[in-house]
Protein backbone atom coordinates (compact mmCIF):
# COMPACT_ATOMS: atom_id res chain seq x y z
CA UNK A 1 0.00 0.00 0.00
CA UNK A 2 1.65 3.01 -1.20
CA UNK A 3 0.75 6.65 0.09
CA UNK A 4 0.63 9.75 -1.96
CA UNK A 5 4.03 11.17 -2.94
CA UNK A 6 5.58 13.38 -0.43
CA UNK A 7 9.23 14.91 0.18
CA UNK A 8 11.63 14.20 2.80
CA UNK A 9 13.67 15.64 5.41
CA UNK A 10 15.33 14.58 8.11
CA UNK A 11 15.74 17.05 11.40
CA UNK A 12 19.14 17.16 13.12
CA UNK A 13 18.09 19.46 16.07
CA UNK A 14 14.55 21.16 16.98
CA UNK A 15 15.66 24.45 15.13
CA UNK A 16 16.58 22.52 12.06
CA UNK A 17 13.11 20.83 12.37
CA UNK A 18 11.37 24.00 13.02
CA UNK A 19 13.85 26.02 9.62
CA UNK A 20 12.77 23.38 7.26
CA UNK A 21 8.60 23.13 8.33
CA UNK A 22 9.08 27.22 7.67
CA UNK A 23 11.14 26.34 4.60
CA UNK A 24 8.40 23.85 2.94
CA UNK A 25 4.92 24.92 2.72
CA UNK A 26 2.39 22.61 4.00
CA UNK A 27 5.53 20.50 5.86
CA UNK A 28 4.32 17.81 9.07
CA UNK A 29 6.35 16.42 11.51
CA UNK A 30 6.95 12.64 11.74
CA UNK A 31 7.80 10.91 14.95
CA UNK A 32 7.28 7.50 15.37
CA UNK A 33 4.74 7.58 12.44
CA UNK A 34 1.83 5.35 13.66
CA UNK A 35 -0.85 8.33 13.57
CA UNK A 36 0.05 9.81 10.49
CA UNK A 37 0.91 6.77 8.25
CA UNK A 38 -2.32 5.54 8.94
CA UNK A 39 -4.07 8.07 8.00
CA UNK A 40 -1.86 8.46 5.13
CA UNK A 41 -2.38 5.30 3.40
CA UNK A 42 -6.31 5.84 3.38
CA UNK A 43 -5.59 9.24 2.19
CA UNK A 44 -7.20 11.13 4.90
CA UNK A 45 -3.88 12.55 5.45
CA UNK A 46 -1.71 13.64 2.51
CA UNK A 47 0.80 16.48 3.30
CA UNK A 48 3.57 17.44 0.15
CA UNK A 49 6.60 17.08 2.86
CA UNK A 50 7.55 15.42 5.87
CA UNK A 51 10.11 16.15 8.66
CA UNK A 52 11.38 13.54 10.20
CA UNK A 53 11.88 14.24 14.15
CA UNK A 54 12.05 10.90 15.08
CA UNK A 55 15.77 10.37 15.33
CA UNK A 56 16.12 13.78 17.19
CA UNK A 57 18.05 13.27 20.41
CA UNK A 58 17.68 14.27 23.85
CA UNK A 59 14.10 14.43 23.52
CA UNK A 60 12.86 11.41 25.26
CA UNK A 61 14.16 11.83 29.01
CA UNK A 62 11.61 11.44 31.55
CA UNK A 63 12.24 13.10 34.89
CA UNK A 64 10.83 14.37 38.60
CA UNK A 65 10.94 18.28 38.36
CA UNK A 66 11.25 19.56 41.70
CA UNK A 67 9.57 22.66 42.86
CA UNK A 68 12.30 24.27 44.95
CA UNK A 69 15.13 24.82 41.79
CA UNK A 70 12.99 27.44 39.98
CA UNK A 71 11.50 27.73 36.58
CA UNK A 72 9.51 24.53 36.27
CA UNK A 73 6.60 25.95 38.81
CA UNK A 74 5.62 23.18 41.59
CA UNK A 75 6.74 19.49 42.04
CA UNK A 76 6.72 17.20 38.66
CA UNK A 77 7.13 15.08 36.32
CA UNK A 78 8.78 16.13 32.74
CA UNK A 79 8.45 13.60 30.18
CA UNK A 80 10.04 14.20 26.76
CA UNK A 81 7.94 14.41 23.16
CA UNK A 82 9.99 11.45 21.71
CA UNK A 83 9.21 8.96 24.74
CA UNK A 84 7.51 6.10 23.28
CA UNK A 85 4.57 4.76 25.23
CA UNK A 86 6.97 1.61 26.00
CA UNK A 87 9.24 4.13 27.64
CA UNK A 88 6.16 5.45 29.80
CA UNK A 89 4.41 2.47 30.94
CA UNK A 90 7.59 1.48 31.90
CA UNK A 91 8.81 4.46 33.63
CA UNK A 92 8.61 3.80 37.83
CA UNK A 93 8.72 7.58 38.01
CA UNK A 94 5.56 7.98 35.67
CA UNK A 95 3.70 4.93 37.41
CA UNK A 96 4.47 6.66 41.32
CA UNK A 97 3.98 10.02 40.04
CA UNK A 98 1.51 10.05 37.58
CA UNK A 99 -0.44 6.78 37.71
CA UNK A 100 -2.91 7.50 35.08
CA UNK A 101 -0.92 8.04 32.43
CA UNK A 102 1.05 4.86 32.95
CA UNK A 103 -1.88 2.84 33.09
CA UNK A 104 -2.71 5.32 29.73
CA UNK A 105 0.47 3.73 28.27
CA UNK A 106 0.11 0.44 29.04
CA UNK A 107 -3.13 0.25 27.90
CA UNK A 108 -2.62 1.47 24.43
CA UNK A 109 -2.16 -0.50 21.23
CA UNK A 110 -0.23 -3.68 21.88
CA UNK A 111 3.38 -4.12 22.78
CA UNK A 112 4.61 -3.28 18.89
CA UNK A 113 2.71 0.21 18.65
CA UNK A 114 3.63 1.31 22.36
CA UNK A 115 7.12 0.54 20.93
CA UNK A 116 6.65 2.70 17.98
CA UNK A 117 4.38 5.68 18.67
CA UNK A 118 5.68 8.81 20.39
CA UNK A 119 3.92 10.42 23.56
CA UNK A 120 4.33 13.86 21.52
CA UNK A 121 2.67 12.49 18.34
CA UNK A 122 0.06 11.10 20.55
CA UNK A 123 -1.46 14.59 21.83
CA UNK A 124 -0.53 16.69 18.80
CA UNK A 125 -2.49 14.48 16.56
CA UNK A 126 -5.76 14.94 18.36
CA UNK A 127 -7.31 11.13 17.56
CA UNK A 128 -10.00 11.12 19.60
CA UNK A 129 -9.94 7.61 20.60
CA UNK A 130 -6.60 7.72 21.92
CA UNK A 131 -5.59 6.92 25.88
CA UNK A 132 -3.41 9.48 26.70
CA UNK A 133 -5.89 12.49 26.35
CA UNK A 134 -7.55 11.60 29.60
CA UNK A 135 -5.01 10.86 31.42
CA UNK A 136 -3.18 13.91 30.23
CA UNK A 137 -6.19 16.09 30.84
CA UNK A 138 -7.00 14.11 34.75
CA UNK A 139 -3.17 15.04 35.76
CA UNK A 140 -3.77 18.65 34.45
CA UNK A 141 -0.97 18.26 32.59
CA UNK A 142 0.30 20.83 29.82
CA UNK A 143 2.68 20.21 26.56
CA UNK A 144 5.64 22.76 26.24
CA UNK A 145 5.86 24.21 22.13
CA UNK A 146 8.42 25.57 20.65
CA UNK A 147 8.02 27.66 17.36
CA UNK A 148 10.89 29.72 15.59
CA UNK A 149 8.95 32.69 17.95
CA UNK A 150 9.92 31.45 21.03
CA UNK A 151 8.60 28.34 23.89
CA UNK A 152 4.66 28.59 24.94
CA UNK A 153 3.13 26.30 27.15
CA UNK A 154 -0.28 24.85 25.88
CA UNK A 155 -2.69 23.87 28.34
CA UNK A 156 -4.24 20.31 28.38
CA UNK A 157 -7.38 21.96 28.77
CA UNK A 158 -7.06 24.11 25.56
CA UNK A 159 -5.27 21.15 23.55
CA UNK A 160 -8.37 19.37 22.04
CA UNK A 161 -9.92 21.33 19.76
CA UNK A 162 -11.64 19.02 17.60
CA UNK A 163 -11.44 15.56 15.67
CA UNK A 164 -7.65 15.78 14.65
CA UNK A 165 -7.64 19.41 15.52
CA UNK A 166 -5.67 20.52 18.31
CA UNK A 167 -4.28 23.64 19.79
CA UNK A 168 -0.59 22.52 18.52
CA UNK A 169 -0.14 25.01 15.25
CA UNK A 170 1.52 23.90 12.21
CA UNK A 171 4.65 25.66 12.68
CA UNK A 172 5.44 24.10 15.93
CA UNK A 173 7.26 21.74 17.80
CA UNK A 174 5.89 19.74 20.81
CA UNK A 175 9.07 18.95 23.01
CA UNK A 176 7.63 17.50 25.98
CA UNK A 177 5.01 17.56 28.68
CA UNK A 178 4.57 18.29 32.06
CA UNK A 179 2.80 16.98 34.69
CA UNK A 180 2.40 18.85 38.19
CA UNK A 181 2.49 16.32 41.51
CA UNK A 182 1.39 16.06 44.59
CA UNK A 183 2.26 13.62 47.29
CA UNK A 184 -1.67 13.21 48.83
CA UNK A 185 -2.70 12.99 44.71
CA UNK A 186 -3.81 9.40 43.25
CA UNK A 187 -4.72 8.78 39.63
CA UNK A 188 -5.66 6.00 37.04
CA UNK A 189 -6.92 5.38 34.07
CA UNK A 190 -9.71 2.66 32.93
CA UNK A 191 -9.65 1.53 29.12
CA UNK A 192 -12.92 -0.06 27.67
CA UNK A 193 -10.84 -1.23 24.47
CA UNK A 194 -13.07 -1.24 21.04
CA UNK A 195 -12.69 -4.54 20.09
CA UNK A 196 -12.58 -4.20 16.45
CA UNK A 197 -9.90 -0.99 16.32
CA UNK A 198 -8.63 -1.86 19.88
CA UNK A 199 -8.39 1.82 20.43
CA UNK A 200 -10.46 3.39 23.31
CA UNK A 201 -14.49 3.20 23.06
CA UNK A 202 -14.34 4.67 26.20
CA UNK A 203 -11.35 5.89 28.36
CA UNK A 204 -11.86 7.37 31.25
CA UNK A 205 -8.91 9.24 33.39
CA UNK A 206 -9.25 10.44 37.23
CA UNK A 207 -7.22 12.19 39.58
CA UNK A 208 -8.19 12.56 43.02
CA UNK A 209 -6.76 13.96 46.45
CA UNK A 210 -7.93 12.41 49.85
CA UNK A 211 -7.59 12.78 53.06
CA UNK A 212 -8.54 8.74 53.24
CA UNK A 213 -11.84 9.87 54.20
CA UNK A 214 -12.80 12.65 51.92
CA UNK A 215 -12.33 13.93 48.56
CA UNK A 216 -10.49 16.98 48.91
CA UNK A 217 -9.65 17.71 44.78
CA UNK A 218 -11.22 15.80 41.63
CA UNK A 219 -10.31 15.97 38.25
CA UNK A 220 -12.10 13.42 35.43
CA UNK A 221 -12.14 13.11 31.92
CA UNK A 222 -13.18 10.88 28.93
CA UNK A 223 -11.79 10.20 25.97
CA UNK A 224 -12.97 7.38 22.87
CA UNK A 225 -16.79 8.25 24.01
CA UNK A 226 -16.87 12.26 22.99
CA UNK A 227 -15.84 13.73 19.90
CA UNK A 228 -12.86 15.75 21.84
CA UNK A 229 -11.49 14.34 24.82
CA UNK A 230 -12.77 15.95 27.63
CA UNK A 231 -13.39 17.09 31.32
CA UNK A 232 -16.29 16.23 33.20
CA UNK A 233 -17.07 18.88 35.35
CA UNK A 234 -20.60 17.34 37.17
CA UNK A 235 -18.44 14.77 38.13
CA UNK A 236 -15.84 16.60 39.82
CA UNK A 237 -18.05 19.20 41.24
CA UNK A 238 -20.65 15.71 43.38
CA UNK A 239 -17.02 14.10 43.88
CA UNK A 240 -15.17 17.31 45.63
CA UNK A 241 -16.16 17.24 49.35
CA UNK A 242 -17.73 13.95 49.22
CA UNK A 243 -16.88 10.75 51.99
CA UNK A 244 -14.89 7.67 50.22
CA UNK A 245 -18.01 5.86 50.04
CA UNK A 246 -19.08 3.10 47.62
CA UNK A 247 -22.39 5.64 46.98
CA UNK A 248 -20.37 8.99 46.82
CA UNK A 249 -18.97 7.39 44.21
CA UNK A 250 -21.98 5.30 42.76
CA UNK A 251 -23.77 9.26 42.71
CA UNK A 252 -20.46 11.22 41.59
CA UNK A 253 -20.42 8.66 38.15
CA UNK A 254 -24.18 9.07 37.55
CA UNK A 255 -23.21 12.26 36.58
CA UNK A 256 -20.70 11.46 33.79
CA UNK A 257 -23.61 10.52 31.55
CA UNK A 258 -25.37 13.99 31.69
CA UNK A 259 -22.89 16.42 32.58
CA UNK A 260 -21.61 17.00 28.45
CA UNK A 261 -24.51 17.45 26.19
CA UNK A 262 -25.86 14.41 23.91
CA UNK A 263 -23.96 15.98 20.71
CA UNK A 264 -20.48 15.33 22.89
CA UNK A 265 -20.77 11.76 22.42
CA UNK A 266 -19.87 9.69 19.56
CA UNK A 267 -22.35 7.75 17.84
CA UNK A 268 -21.55 4.78 15.11
CA UNK A 269 -22.40 1.58 14.07
CA UNK A 270 -20.10 0.23 17.01
CA UNK A 271 -22.24 2.07 19.43
CA UNK A 272 -25.02 4.82 20.03
CA UNK A 273 -24.21 8.01 21.65
CA UNK A 274 -26.42 6.50 24.46
CA UNK A 275 -24.90 3.60 24.86
CA UNK A 276 -21.53 5.47 25.01
CA UNK A 277 -22.82 7.48 27.86
CA UNK A 278 -24.11 4.66 29.86
CA UNK A 279 -21.00 2.68 29.69
CA UNK A 280 -19.03 6.00 30.39
CA UNK A 281 -21.24 6.42 33.97
CA UNK A 282 -20.23 2.51 34.28
CA UNK A 283 -16.58 2.99 33.80
CA UNK A 284 -16.28 6.27 35.37
CA UNK A 285 -17.68 4.12 38.67
CA UNK A 286 -15.30 1.28 38.26
CA UNK A 287 -12.45 3.34 37.67
CA UNK A 288 -12.91 5.51 40.80
CA UNK A 289 -13.76 2.17 42.75
CA UNK A 290 -10.33 1.33 41.71
CA UNK A 291 -7.96 4.17 42.53
CA UNK A 292 -10.29 4.82 45.88
CA UNK A 293 -9.48 1.23 46.62
CA UNK A 294 -13.04 1.05 47.61
CA UNK A 295 -14.31 -2.47 46.94
CA UNK A 296 -16.90 -2.92 44.01
CA UNK A 297 -16.79 -7.26 43.82
CA UNK A 298 -20.56 -7.15 44.70
CA UNK A 299 -21.48 -5.28 41.26
CA UNK B 1 10.53 12.73 -6.81
CA UNK B 2 13.40 12.52 -4.49
CA UNK B 3 15.11 9.50 -3.84
CA UNK B 4 17.24 9.09 -0.52
CA UNK B 5 20.30 6.69 -0.01
CA UNK B 6 19.71 5.01 3.13
CA UNK B 7 22.12 2.15 5.09
CA UNK B 8 20.97 -0.20 7.36
CA UNK B 9 22.25 -3.46 9.22
CA UNK B 10 20.12 -6.04 8.41
CA UNK B 11 21.07 -9.66 10.73
CA UNK B 12 24.34 -8.03 11.33
CA UNK B 13 24.75 -7.23 7.26
CA UNK B 14 24.85 -4.02 6.05
CA UNK B 15 23.21 -2.83 3.23
CA UNK B 16 22.78 0.50 0.81
CA UNK B 17 19.99 1.26 -0.95
CA UNK B 18 18.27 4.30 -2.33
CA UNK B 19 14.45 4.10 -1.67
CA UNK B 20 11.41 6.41 -2.14
CA UNK B 21 10.32 8.76 0.87
CA UNK B 22 6.91 6.72 0.45
CA UNK B 23 8.22 3.62 0.62
CA UNK B 24 7.54 0.85 3.73
CA UNK B 25 10.16 -0.17 5.45
CA UNK B 26 8.73 -3.64 5.26
CA UNK B 27 8.82 -2.74 1.68
CA UNK B 28 12.27 -2.21 1.43
CA UNK B 29 13.42 -5.77 3.43
CA UNK B 30 11.21 -7.44 1.18
CA UNK B 31 11.06 -5.99 -2.41
CA UNK B 32 14.34 -4.21 -2.05
CA UNK B 33 16.96 -6.73 -0.03
CA UNK B 34 15.63 -9.57 -0.14
CA UNK B 35 14.32 -10.51 3.64
CA UNK B 36 11.36 -11.90 2.73
CA UNK B 37 10.36 -13.60 6.44
CA UNK B 38 8.54 -10.59 7.36
CA UNK B 39 5.21 -10.74 5.76
CA UNK B 40 2.33 -8.34 5.05
CA UNK B 41 -0.92 -9.47 6.35
CA UNK B 42 -3.39 -6.04 7.00
CA UNK B 43 -0.63 -3.09 6.26
CA UNK B 44 -2.48 -1.44 8.84
CA UNK B 45 -0.15 -1.90 12.50
CA UNK B 46 -3.20 -4.68 13.16
CA UNK B 47 -1.27 -7.66 12.64
CA UNK B 48 1.84 -7.92 13.11
CA UNK B 49 2.80 -10.40 10.41
CA UNK B 50 5.42 -7.84 9.47
CA UNK B 51 7.20 -7.28 12.98
CA UNK B 52 10.73 -6.72 12.58
CA UNK B 53 12.94 -6.36 15.57
CA UNK B 54 14.91 -1.90 14.82
CA UNK B 55 17.72 -1.27 17.57
CA UNK B 56 16.14 -3.75 19.56
CA UNK B 57 12.74 -2.73 19.95
CA UNK B 58 9.86 -5.23 18.22
CA UNK B 59 7.92 -2.71 15.78
CA UNK B 60 5.48 -3.44 12.82
CA UNK B 61 7.56 -2.63 9.35
CA UNK B 62 4.48 -1.45 7.50
CA UNK B 63 3.84 0.88 9.85
CA UNK B 64 7.39 2.97 9.62
CA UNK B 65 9.19 4.59 6.63
CA UNK B 66 11.77 2.57 5.63
CA UNK B 67 13.98 6.06 5.30
CA UNK B 68 13.11 6.69 9.09
CA UNK B 69 15.18 3.61 9.72
CA UNK B 70 18.16 4.80 8.08
CA UNK B 71 21.57 3.67 10.35
CA UNK B 72 19.70 1.68 12.38
CA UNK B 73 20.14 -2.32 13.14
CA UNK B 74 17.17 -4.64 11.89
CA UNK B 75 16.78 -8.29 13.10
CA UNK B 76 14.61 -10.26 11.26
CA UNK B 77 12.99 -13.93 11.28
CA UNK B 78 16.23 -15.00 9.26
CA UNK B 79 18.40 -13.60 11.53
CA UNK B 80 17.06 -15.67 14.84
CA UNK B 81 18.93 -19.72 14.18
CA UNK B 82 22.58 -19.75 14.32
CA UNK B 83 24.45 -20.98 10.88
CA UNK B 84 21.55 -22.72 9.42
CA UNK B 85 20.35 -23.83 12.88
CA UNK B 86 16.44 -23.40 14.32
CA UNK B 87 16.66 -21.31 17.29
CA UNK B 88 15.32 -22.52 20.39
CA UNK B 89 11.95 -20.84 19.64
CA UNK B 90 11.70 -21.90 16.34
CA UNK B 91 12.39 -25.89 17.86
CA UNK B 92 9.35 -25.19 19.65
CA UNK B 93 6.69 -23.64 17.71
CA UNK B 94 7.59 -26.56 15.65
CA UNK B 95 7.42 -29.32 18.31
CA UNK B 96 4.29 -27.88 19.51
CA UNK B 97 2.54 -27.09 16.18
CA UNK B 98 2.78 -23.33 17.10
CA UNK B 99 1.63 -22.78 13.04
CA UNK B 100 -0.72 -23.89 10.48
CA UNK B 101 0.14 -22.16 7.40
CA UNK B 102 2.77 -20.39 8.66
CA UNK B 103 1.97 -16.72 7.57
CA UNK B 104 1.90 -15.29 11.22
CA UNK B 105 5.11 -17.04 12.74
CA UNK B 106 7.78 -15.28 11.61
CA UNK B 107 6.49 -11.75 13.22
CA UNK B 108 5.19 -14.32 16.01
CA UNK B 109 8.56 -15.25 16.25
CA UNK B 110 10.53 -11.95 16.22
CA UNK B 111 8.09 -10.78 18.85
CA UNK B 112 7.92 -13.62 21.12
CA UNK B 113 11.75 -13.82 20.99
CA UNK B 114 12.30 -10.14 21.70
CA UNK B 115 9.58 -10.34 25.22
CA UNK B 116 11.89 -13.68 26.05
CA UNK B 117 14.76 -11.47 26.33
CA UNK B 118 12.88 -8.93 28.63
CA UNK B 119 11.01 -11.96 30.82
CA UNK B 120 12.50 -15.60 31.02
CA UNK B 121 9.97 -16.61 33.41
CA UNK B 122 6.50 -15.78 31.88
CA UNK B 123 3.12 -16.45 33.07
CA UNK B 124 0.59 -17.41 30.23
CA UNK B 125 -1.46 -14.47 30.84
CA UNK B 126 1.70 -12.64 30.29
CA UNK B 127 2.76 -14.57 26.81
CA UNK B 128 -0.73 -13.65 26.06
CA UNK B 129 -0.42 -10.26 26.55
CA UNK B 130 2.89 -10.39 25.10
CA UNK B 131 1.56 -11.46 21.40
CA UNK B 132 -1.53 -9.47 21.95
CA UNK B 133 0.00 -7.86 18.66
CA UNK B 134 0.11 -10.30 16.63
CA UNK B 135 -2.59 -12.17 14.77
CA UNK B 136 -2.97 -15.83 13.73
CA UNK B 137 -5.62 -16.92 11.95
CA UNK B 138 -4.92 -20.41 12.03
CA UNK B 139 -3.61 -21.72 15.38
CA UNK B 140 -6.21 -20.66 18.17
CA UNK B 141 -3.23 -19.57 19.64
CA UNK B 142 -3.09 -22.37 21.77
CA UNK B 143 -0.20 -24.15 21.12
CA UNK B 144 1.70 -20.86 20.14
CA UNK B 145 1.30 -19.95 23.76
CA UNK B 146 2.75 -23.75 24.33
CA UNK B 147 5.29 -23.34 22.56
CA UNK B 148 6.74 -19.88 23.95
CA UNK B 149 6.04 -21.51 27.44
CA UNK B 150 8.32 -24.19 26.79
CA UNK B 151 11.21 -22.66 25.56
CA UNK B 152 11.18 -20.33 28.56
CA UNK B 153 11.06 -23.67 30.96
CA UNK B 154 14.18 -24.49 28.68
CA UNK B 155 15.85 -21.24 29.75
CA UNK B 156 14.84 -21.67 33.00
CA UNK B 157 17.00 -24.85 32.85
CA UNK B 158 19.99 -22.99 32.26
CA UNK B 159 19.54 -20.31 34.54
C1 LIG C 1 -2.34 -0.46 15.03
C2 LIG C 1 -2.33 0.78 15.86
C3 LIG C 1 -3.04 0.79 17.06
C4 LIG C 1 -3.07 1.92 17.88
N1 LIG C 1 -3.76 1.88 19.04
C5 LIG C 1 -3.80 2.97 19.83
C6 LIG C 1 -4.55 2.95 21.05
O1 LIG C 1 -5.15 1.94 21.46
N2 LIG C 1 -4.57 4.09 21.79
C7 LIG C 1 -3.91 5.22 21.41
O2 LIG C 1 -3.95 6.20 22.14
N3 LIG C 1 -3.19 5.26 20.26
C8 LIG C 1 -3.13 4.17 19.47
N4 LIG C 1 -2.41 4.22 18.29
C9 LIG C 1 -1.72 5.49 17.90
C10 LIG C 1 -0.44 5.67 18.64
O3 LIG C 1 0.38 4.58 18.49
C11 LIG C 1 0.45 6.87 18.32
O4 LIG C 1 0.99 7.22 19.54
C12 LIG C 1 0.00 8.19 17.96
O5 LIG C 1 -1.23 8.33 17.46
C13 LIG C 1 0.99 8.99 17.16
O6 LIG C 1 2.31 9.05 17.67
P1 LIG C 1 3.50 9.05 16.63
O7 LIG C 1 4.74 9.32 17.35
O8 LIG C 1 3.45 7.80 15.86
O9 LIG C 1 3.16 10.33 15.74
P2 LIG C 1 3.19 10.53 14.16
O10 LIG C 1 2.29 9.58 13.49
O11 LIG C 1 4.57 10.59 13.70
O12 LIG C 1 2.56 11.98 14.10
C14 LIG C 1 1.18 12.20 14.41
C15 LIG C 1 0.86 13.68 14.26
O13 LIG C 1 1.48 14.44 15.29
C16 LIG C 1 2.39 15.38 14.75
N5 LIG C 1 3.57 15.34 15.60
C17 LIG C 1 4.33 14.25 15.90
N6 LIG C 1 5.26 14.57 16.81
C18 LIG C 1 5.10 15.88 17.07
C19 LIG C 1 5.77 16.80 17.93
N7 LIG C 1 6.79 16.42 18.72
N8 LIG C 1 5.35 18.09 17.95
C20 LIG C 1 4.30 18.49 17.19
N9 LIG C 1 3.63 17.66 16.37
C21 LIG C 1 4.03 16.38 16.32
C22 LIG C 1 2.63 14.95 13.32
O14 LIG C 1 2.89 16.06 12.50
C23 LIG C 1 1.32 14.29 12.96
O15 LIG C 1 0.38 15.23 12.58
C24 LIG C 1 -2.36 3.10 17.46
C25 LIG C 1 -1.63 3.09 16.27
C26 LIG C 1 -1.62 1.96 15.47
C27 LIG C 1 -0.84 1.97 14.18
S1 LIG D 1 1.27 -5.99 7.90
FE1 LIG D 1 2.15 -4.77 9.43
S2 LIG D 1 0.85 -5.12 11.08
FE2 LIG D 1 -0.16 -6.21 9.51
S1 LIG E 1 -0.41 -20.10 11.35
FE1 LIG E 1 -1.75 -19.29 9.86
S2 LIG E 1 -1.99 -17.28 10.56
FE2 LIG E 1 -0.93 -18.17 12.19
Amino acid sequence: MYTNDFDYYRADSVDDALALLGDHDGAELVAGAHGLLPRMKTGEESPPALVDISQLSGLAAIEETDGSSGDSGGDGVSIGALATHTDIANSEIVRQRATALADAAAELGDPQVRNGGTIGGNLAHGDARSDPPAALLALDGSLVARSAGGERTIDATDLFEGPFETAVSSDEIVTGIRIPTADDAVSGYYKRRNPLSGYAMVGVGVWLRTDGETVQEARVAVTGATTTPTRLPGVEDELEGAAVTEEAITAAAAQAGTTLPDEAFVSDVQASAEYRAHLLTVDTERVLGEVLDVDYSSH
Amino acid sequence: MSEHDISVTVNGEQHELSVEPRTLLVTALRDELGYTGANVGCETGRCGACTVRVNGEAIKSCTRLAVQADGSEIETVEGLGENGDLSALQERFQEHHGLQCGYCTPGMLVTAETFLRENDDPSREEIREAIEGNLCRCTGYQNIVDAIEATADQLGEHR
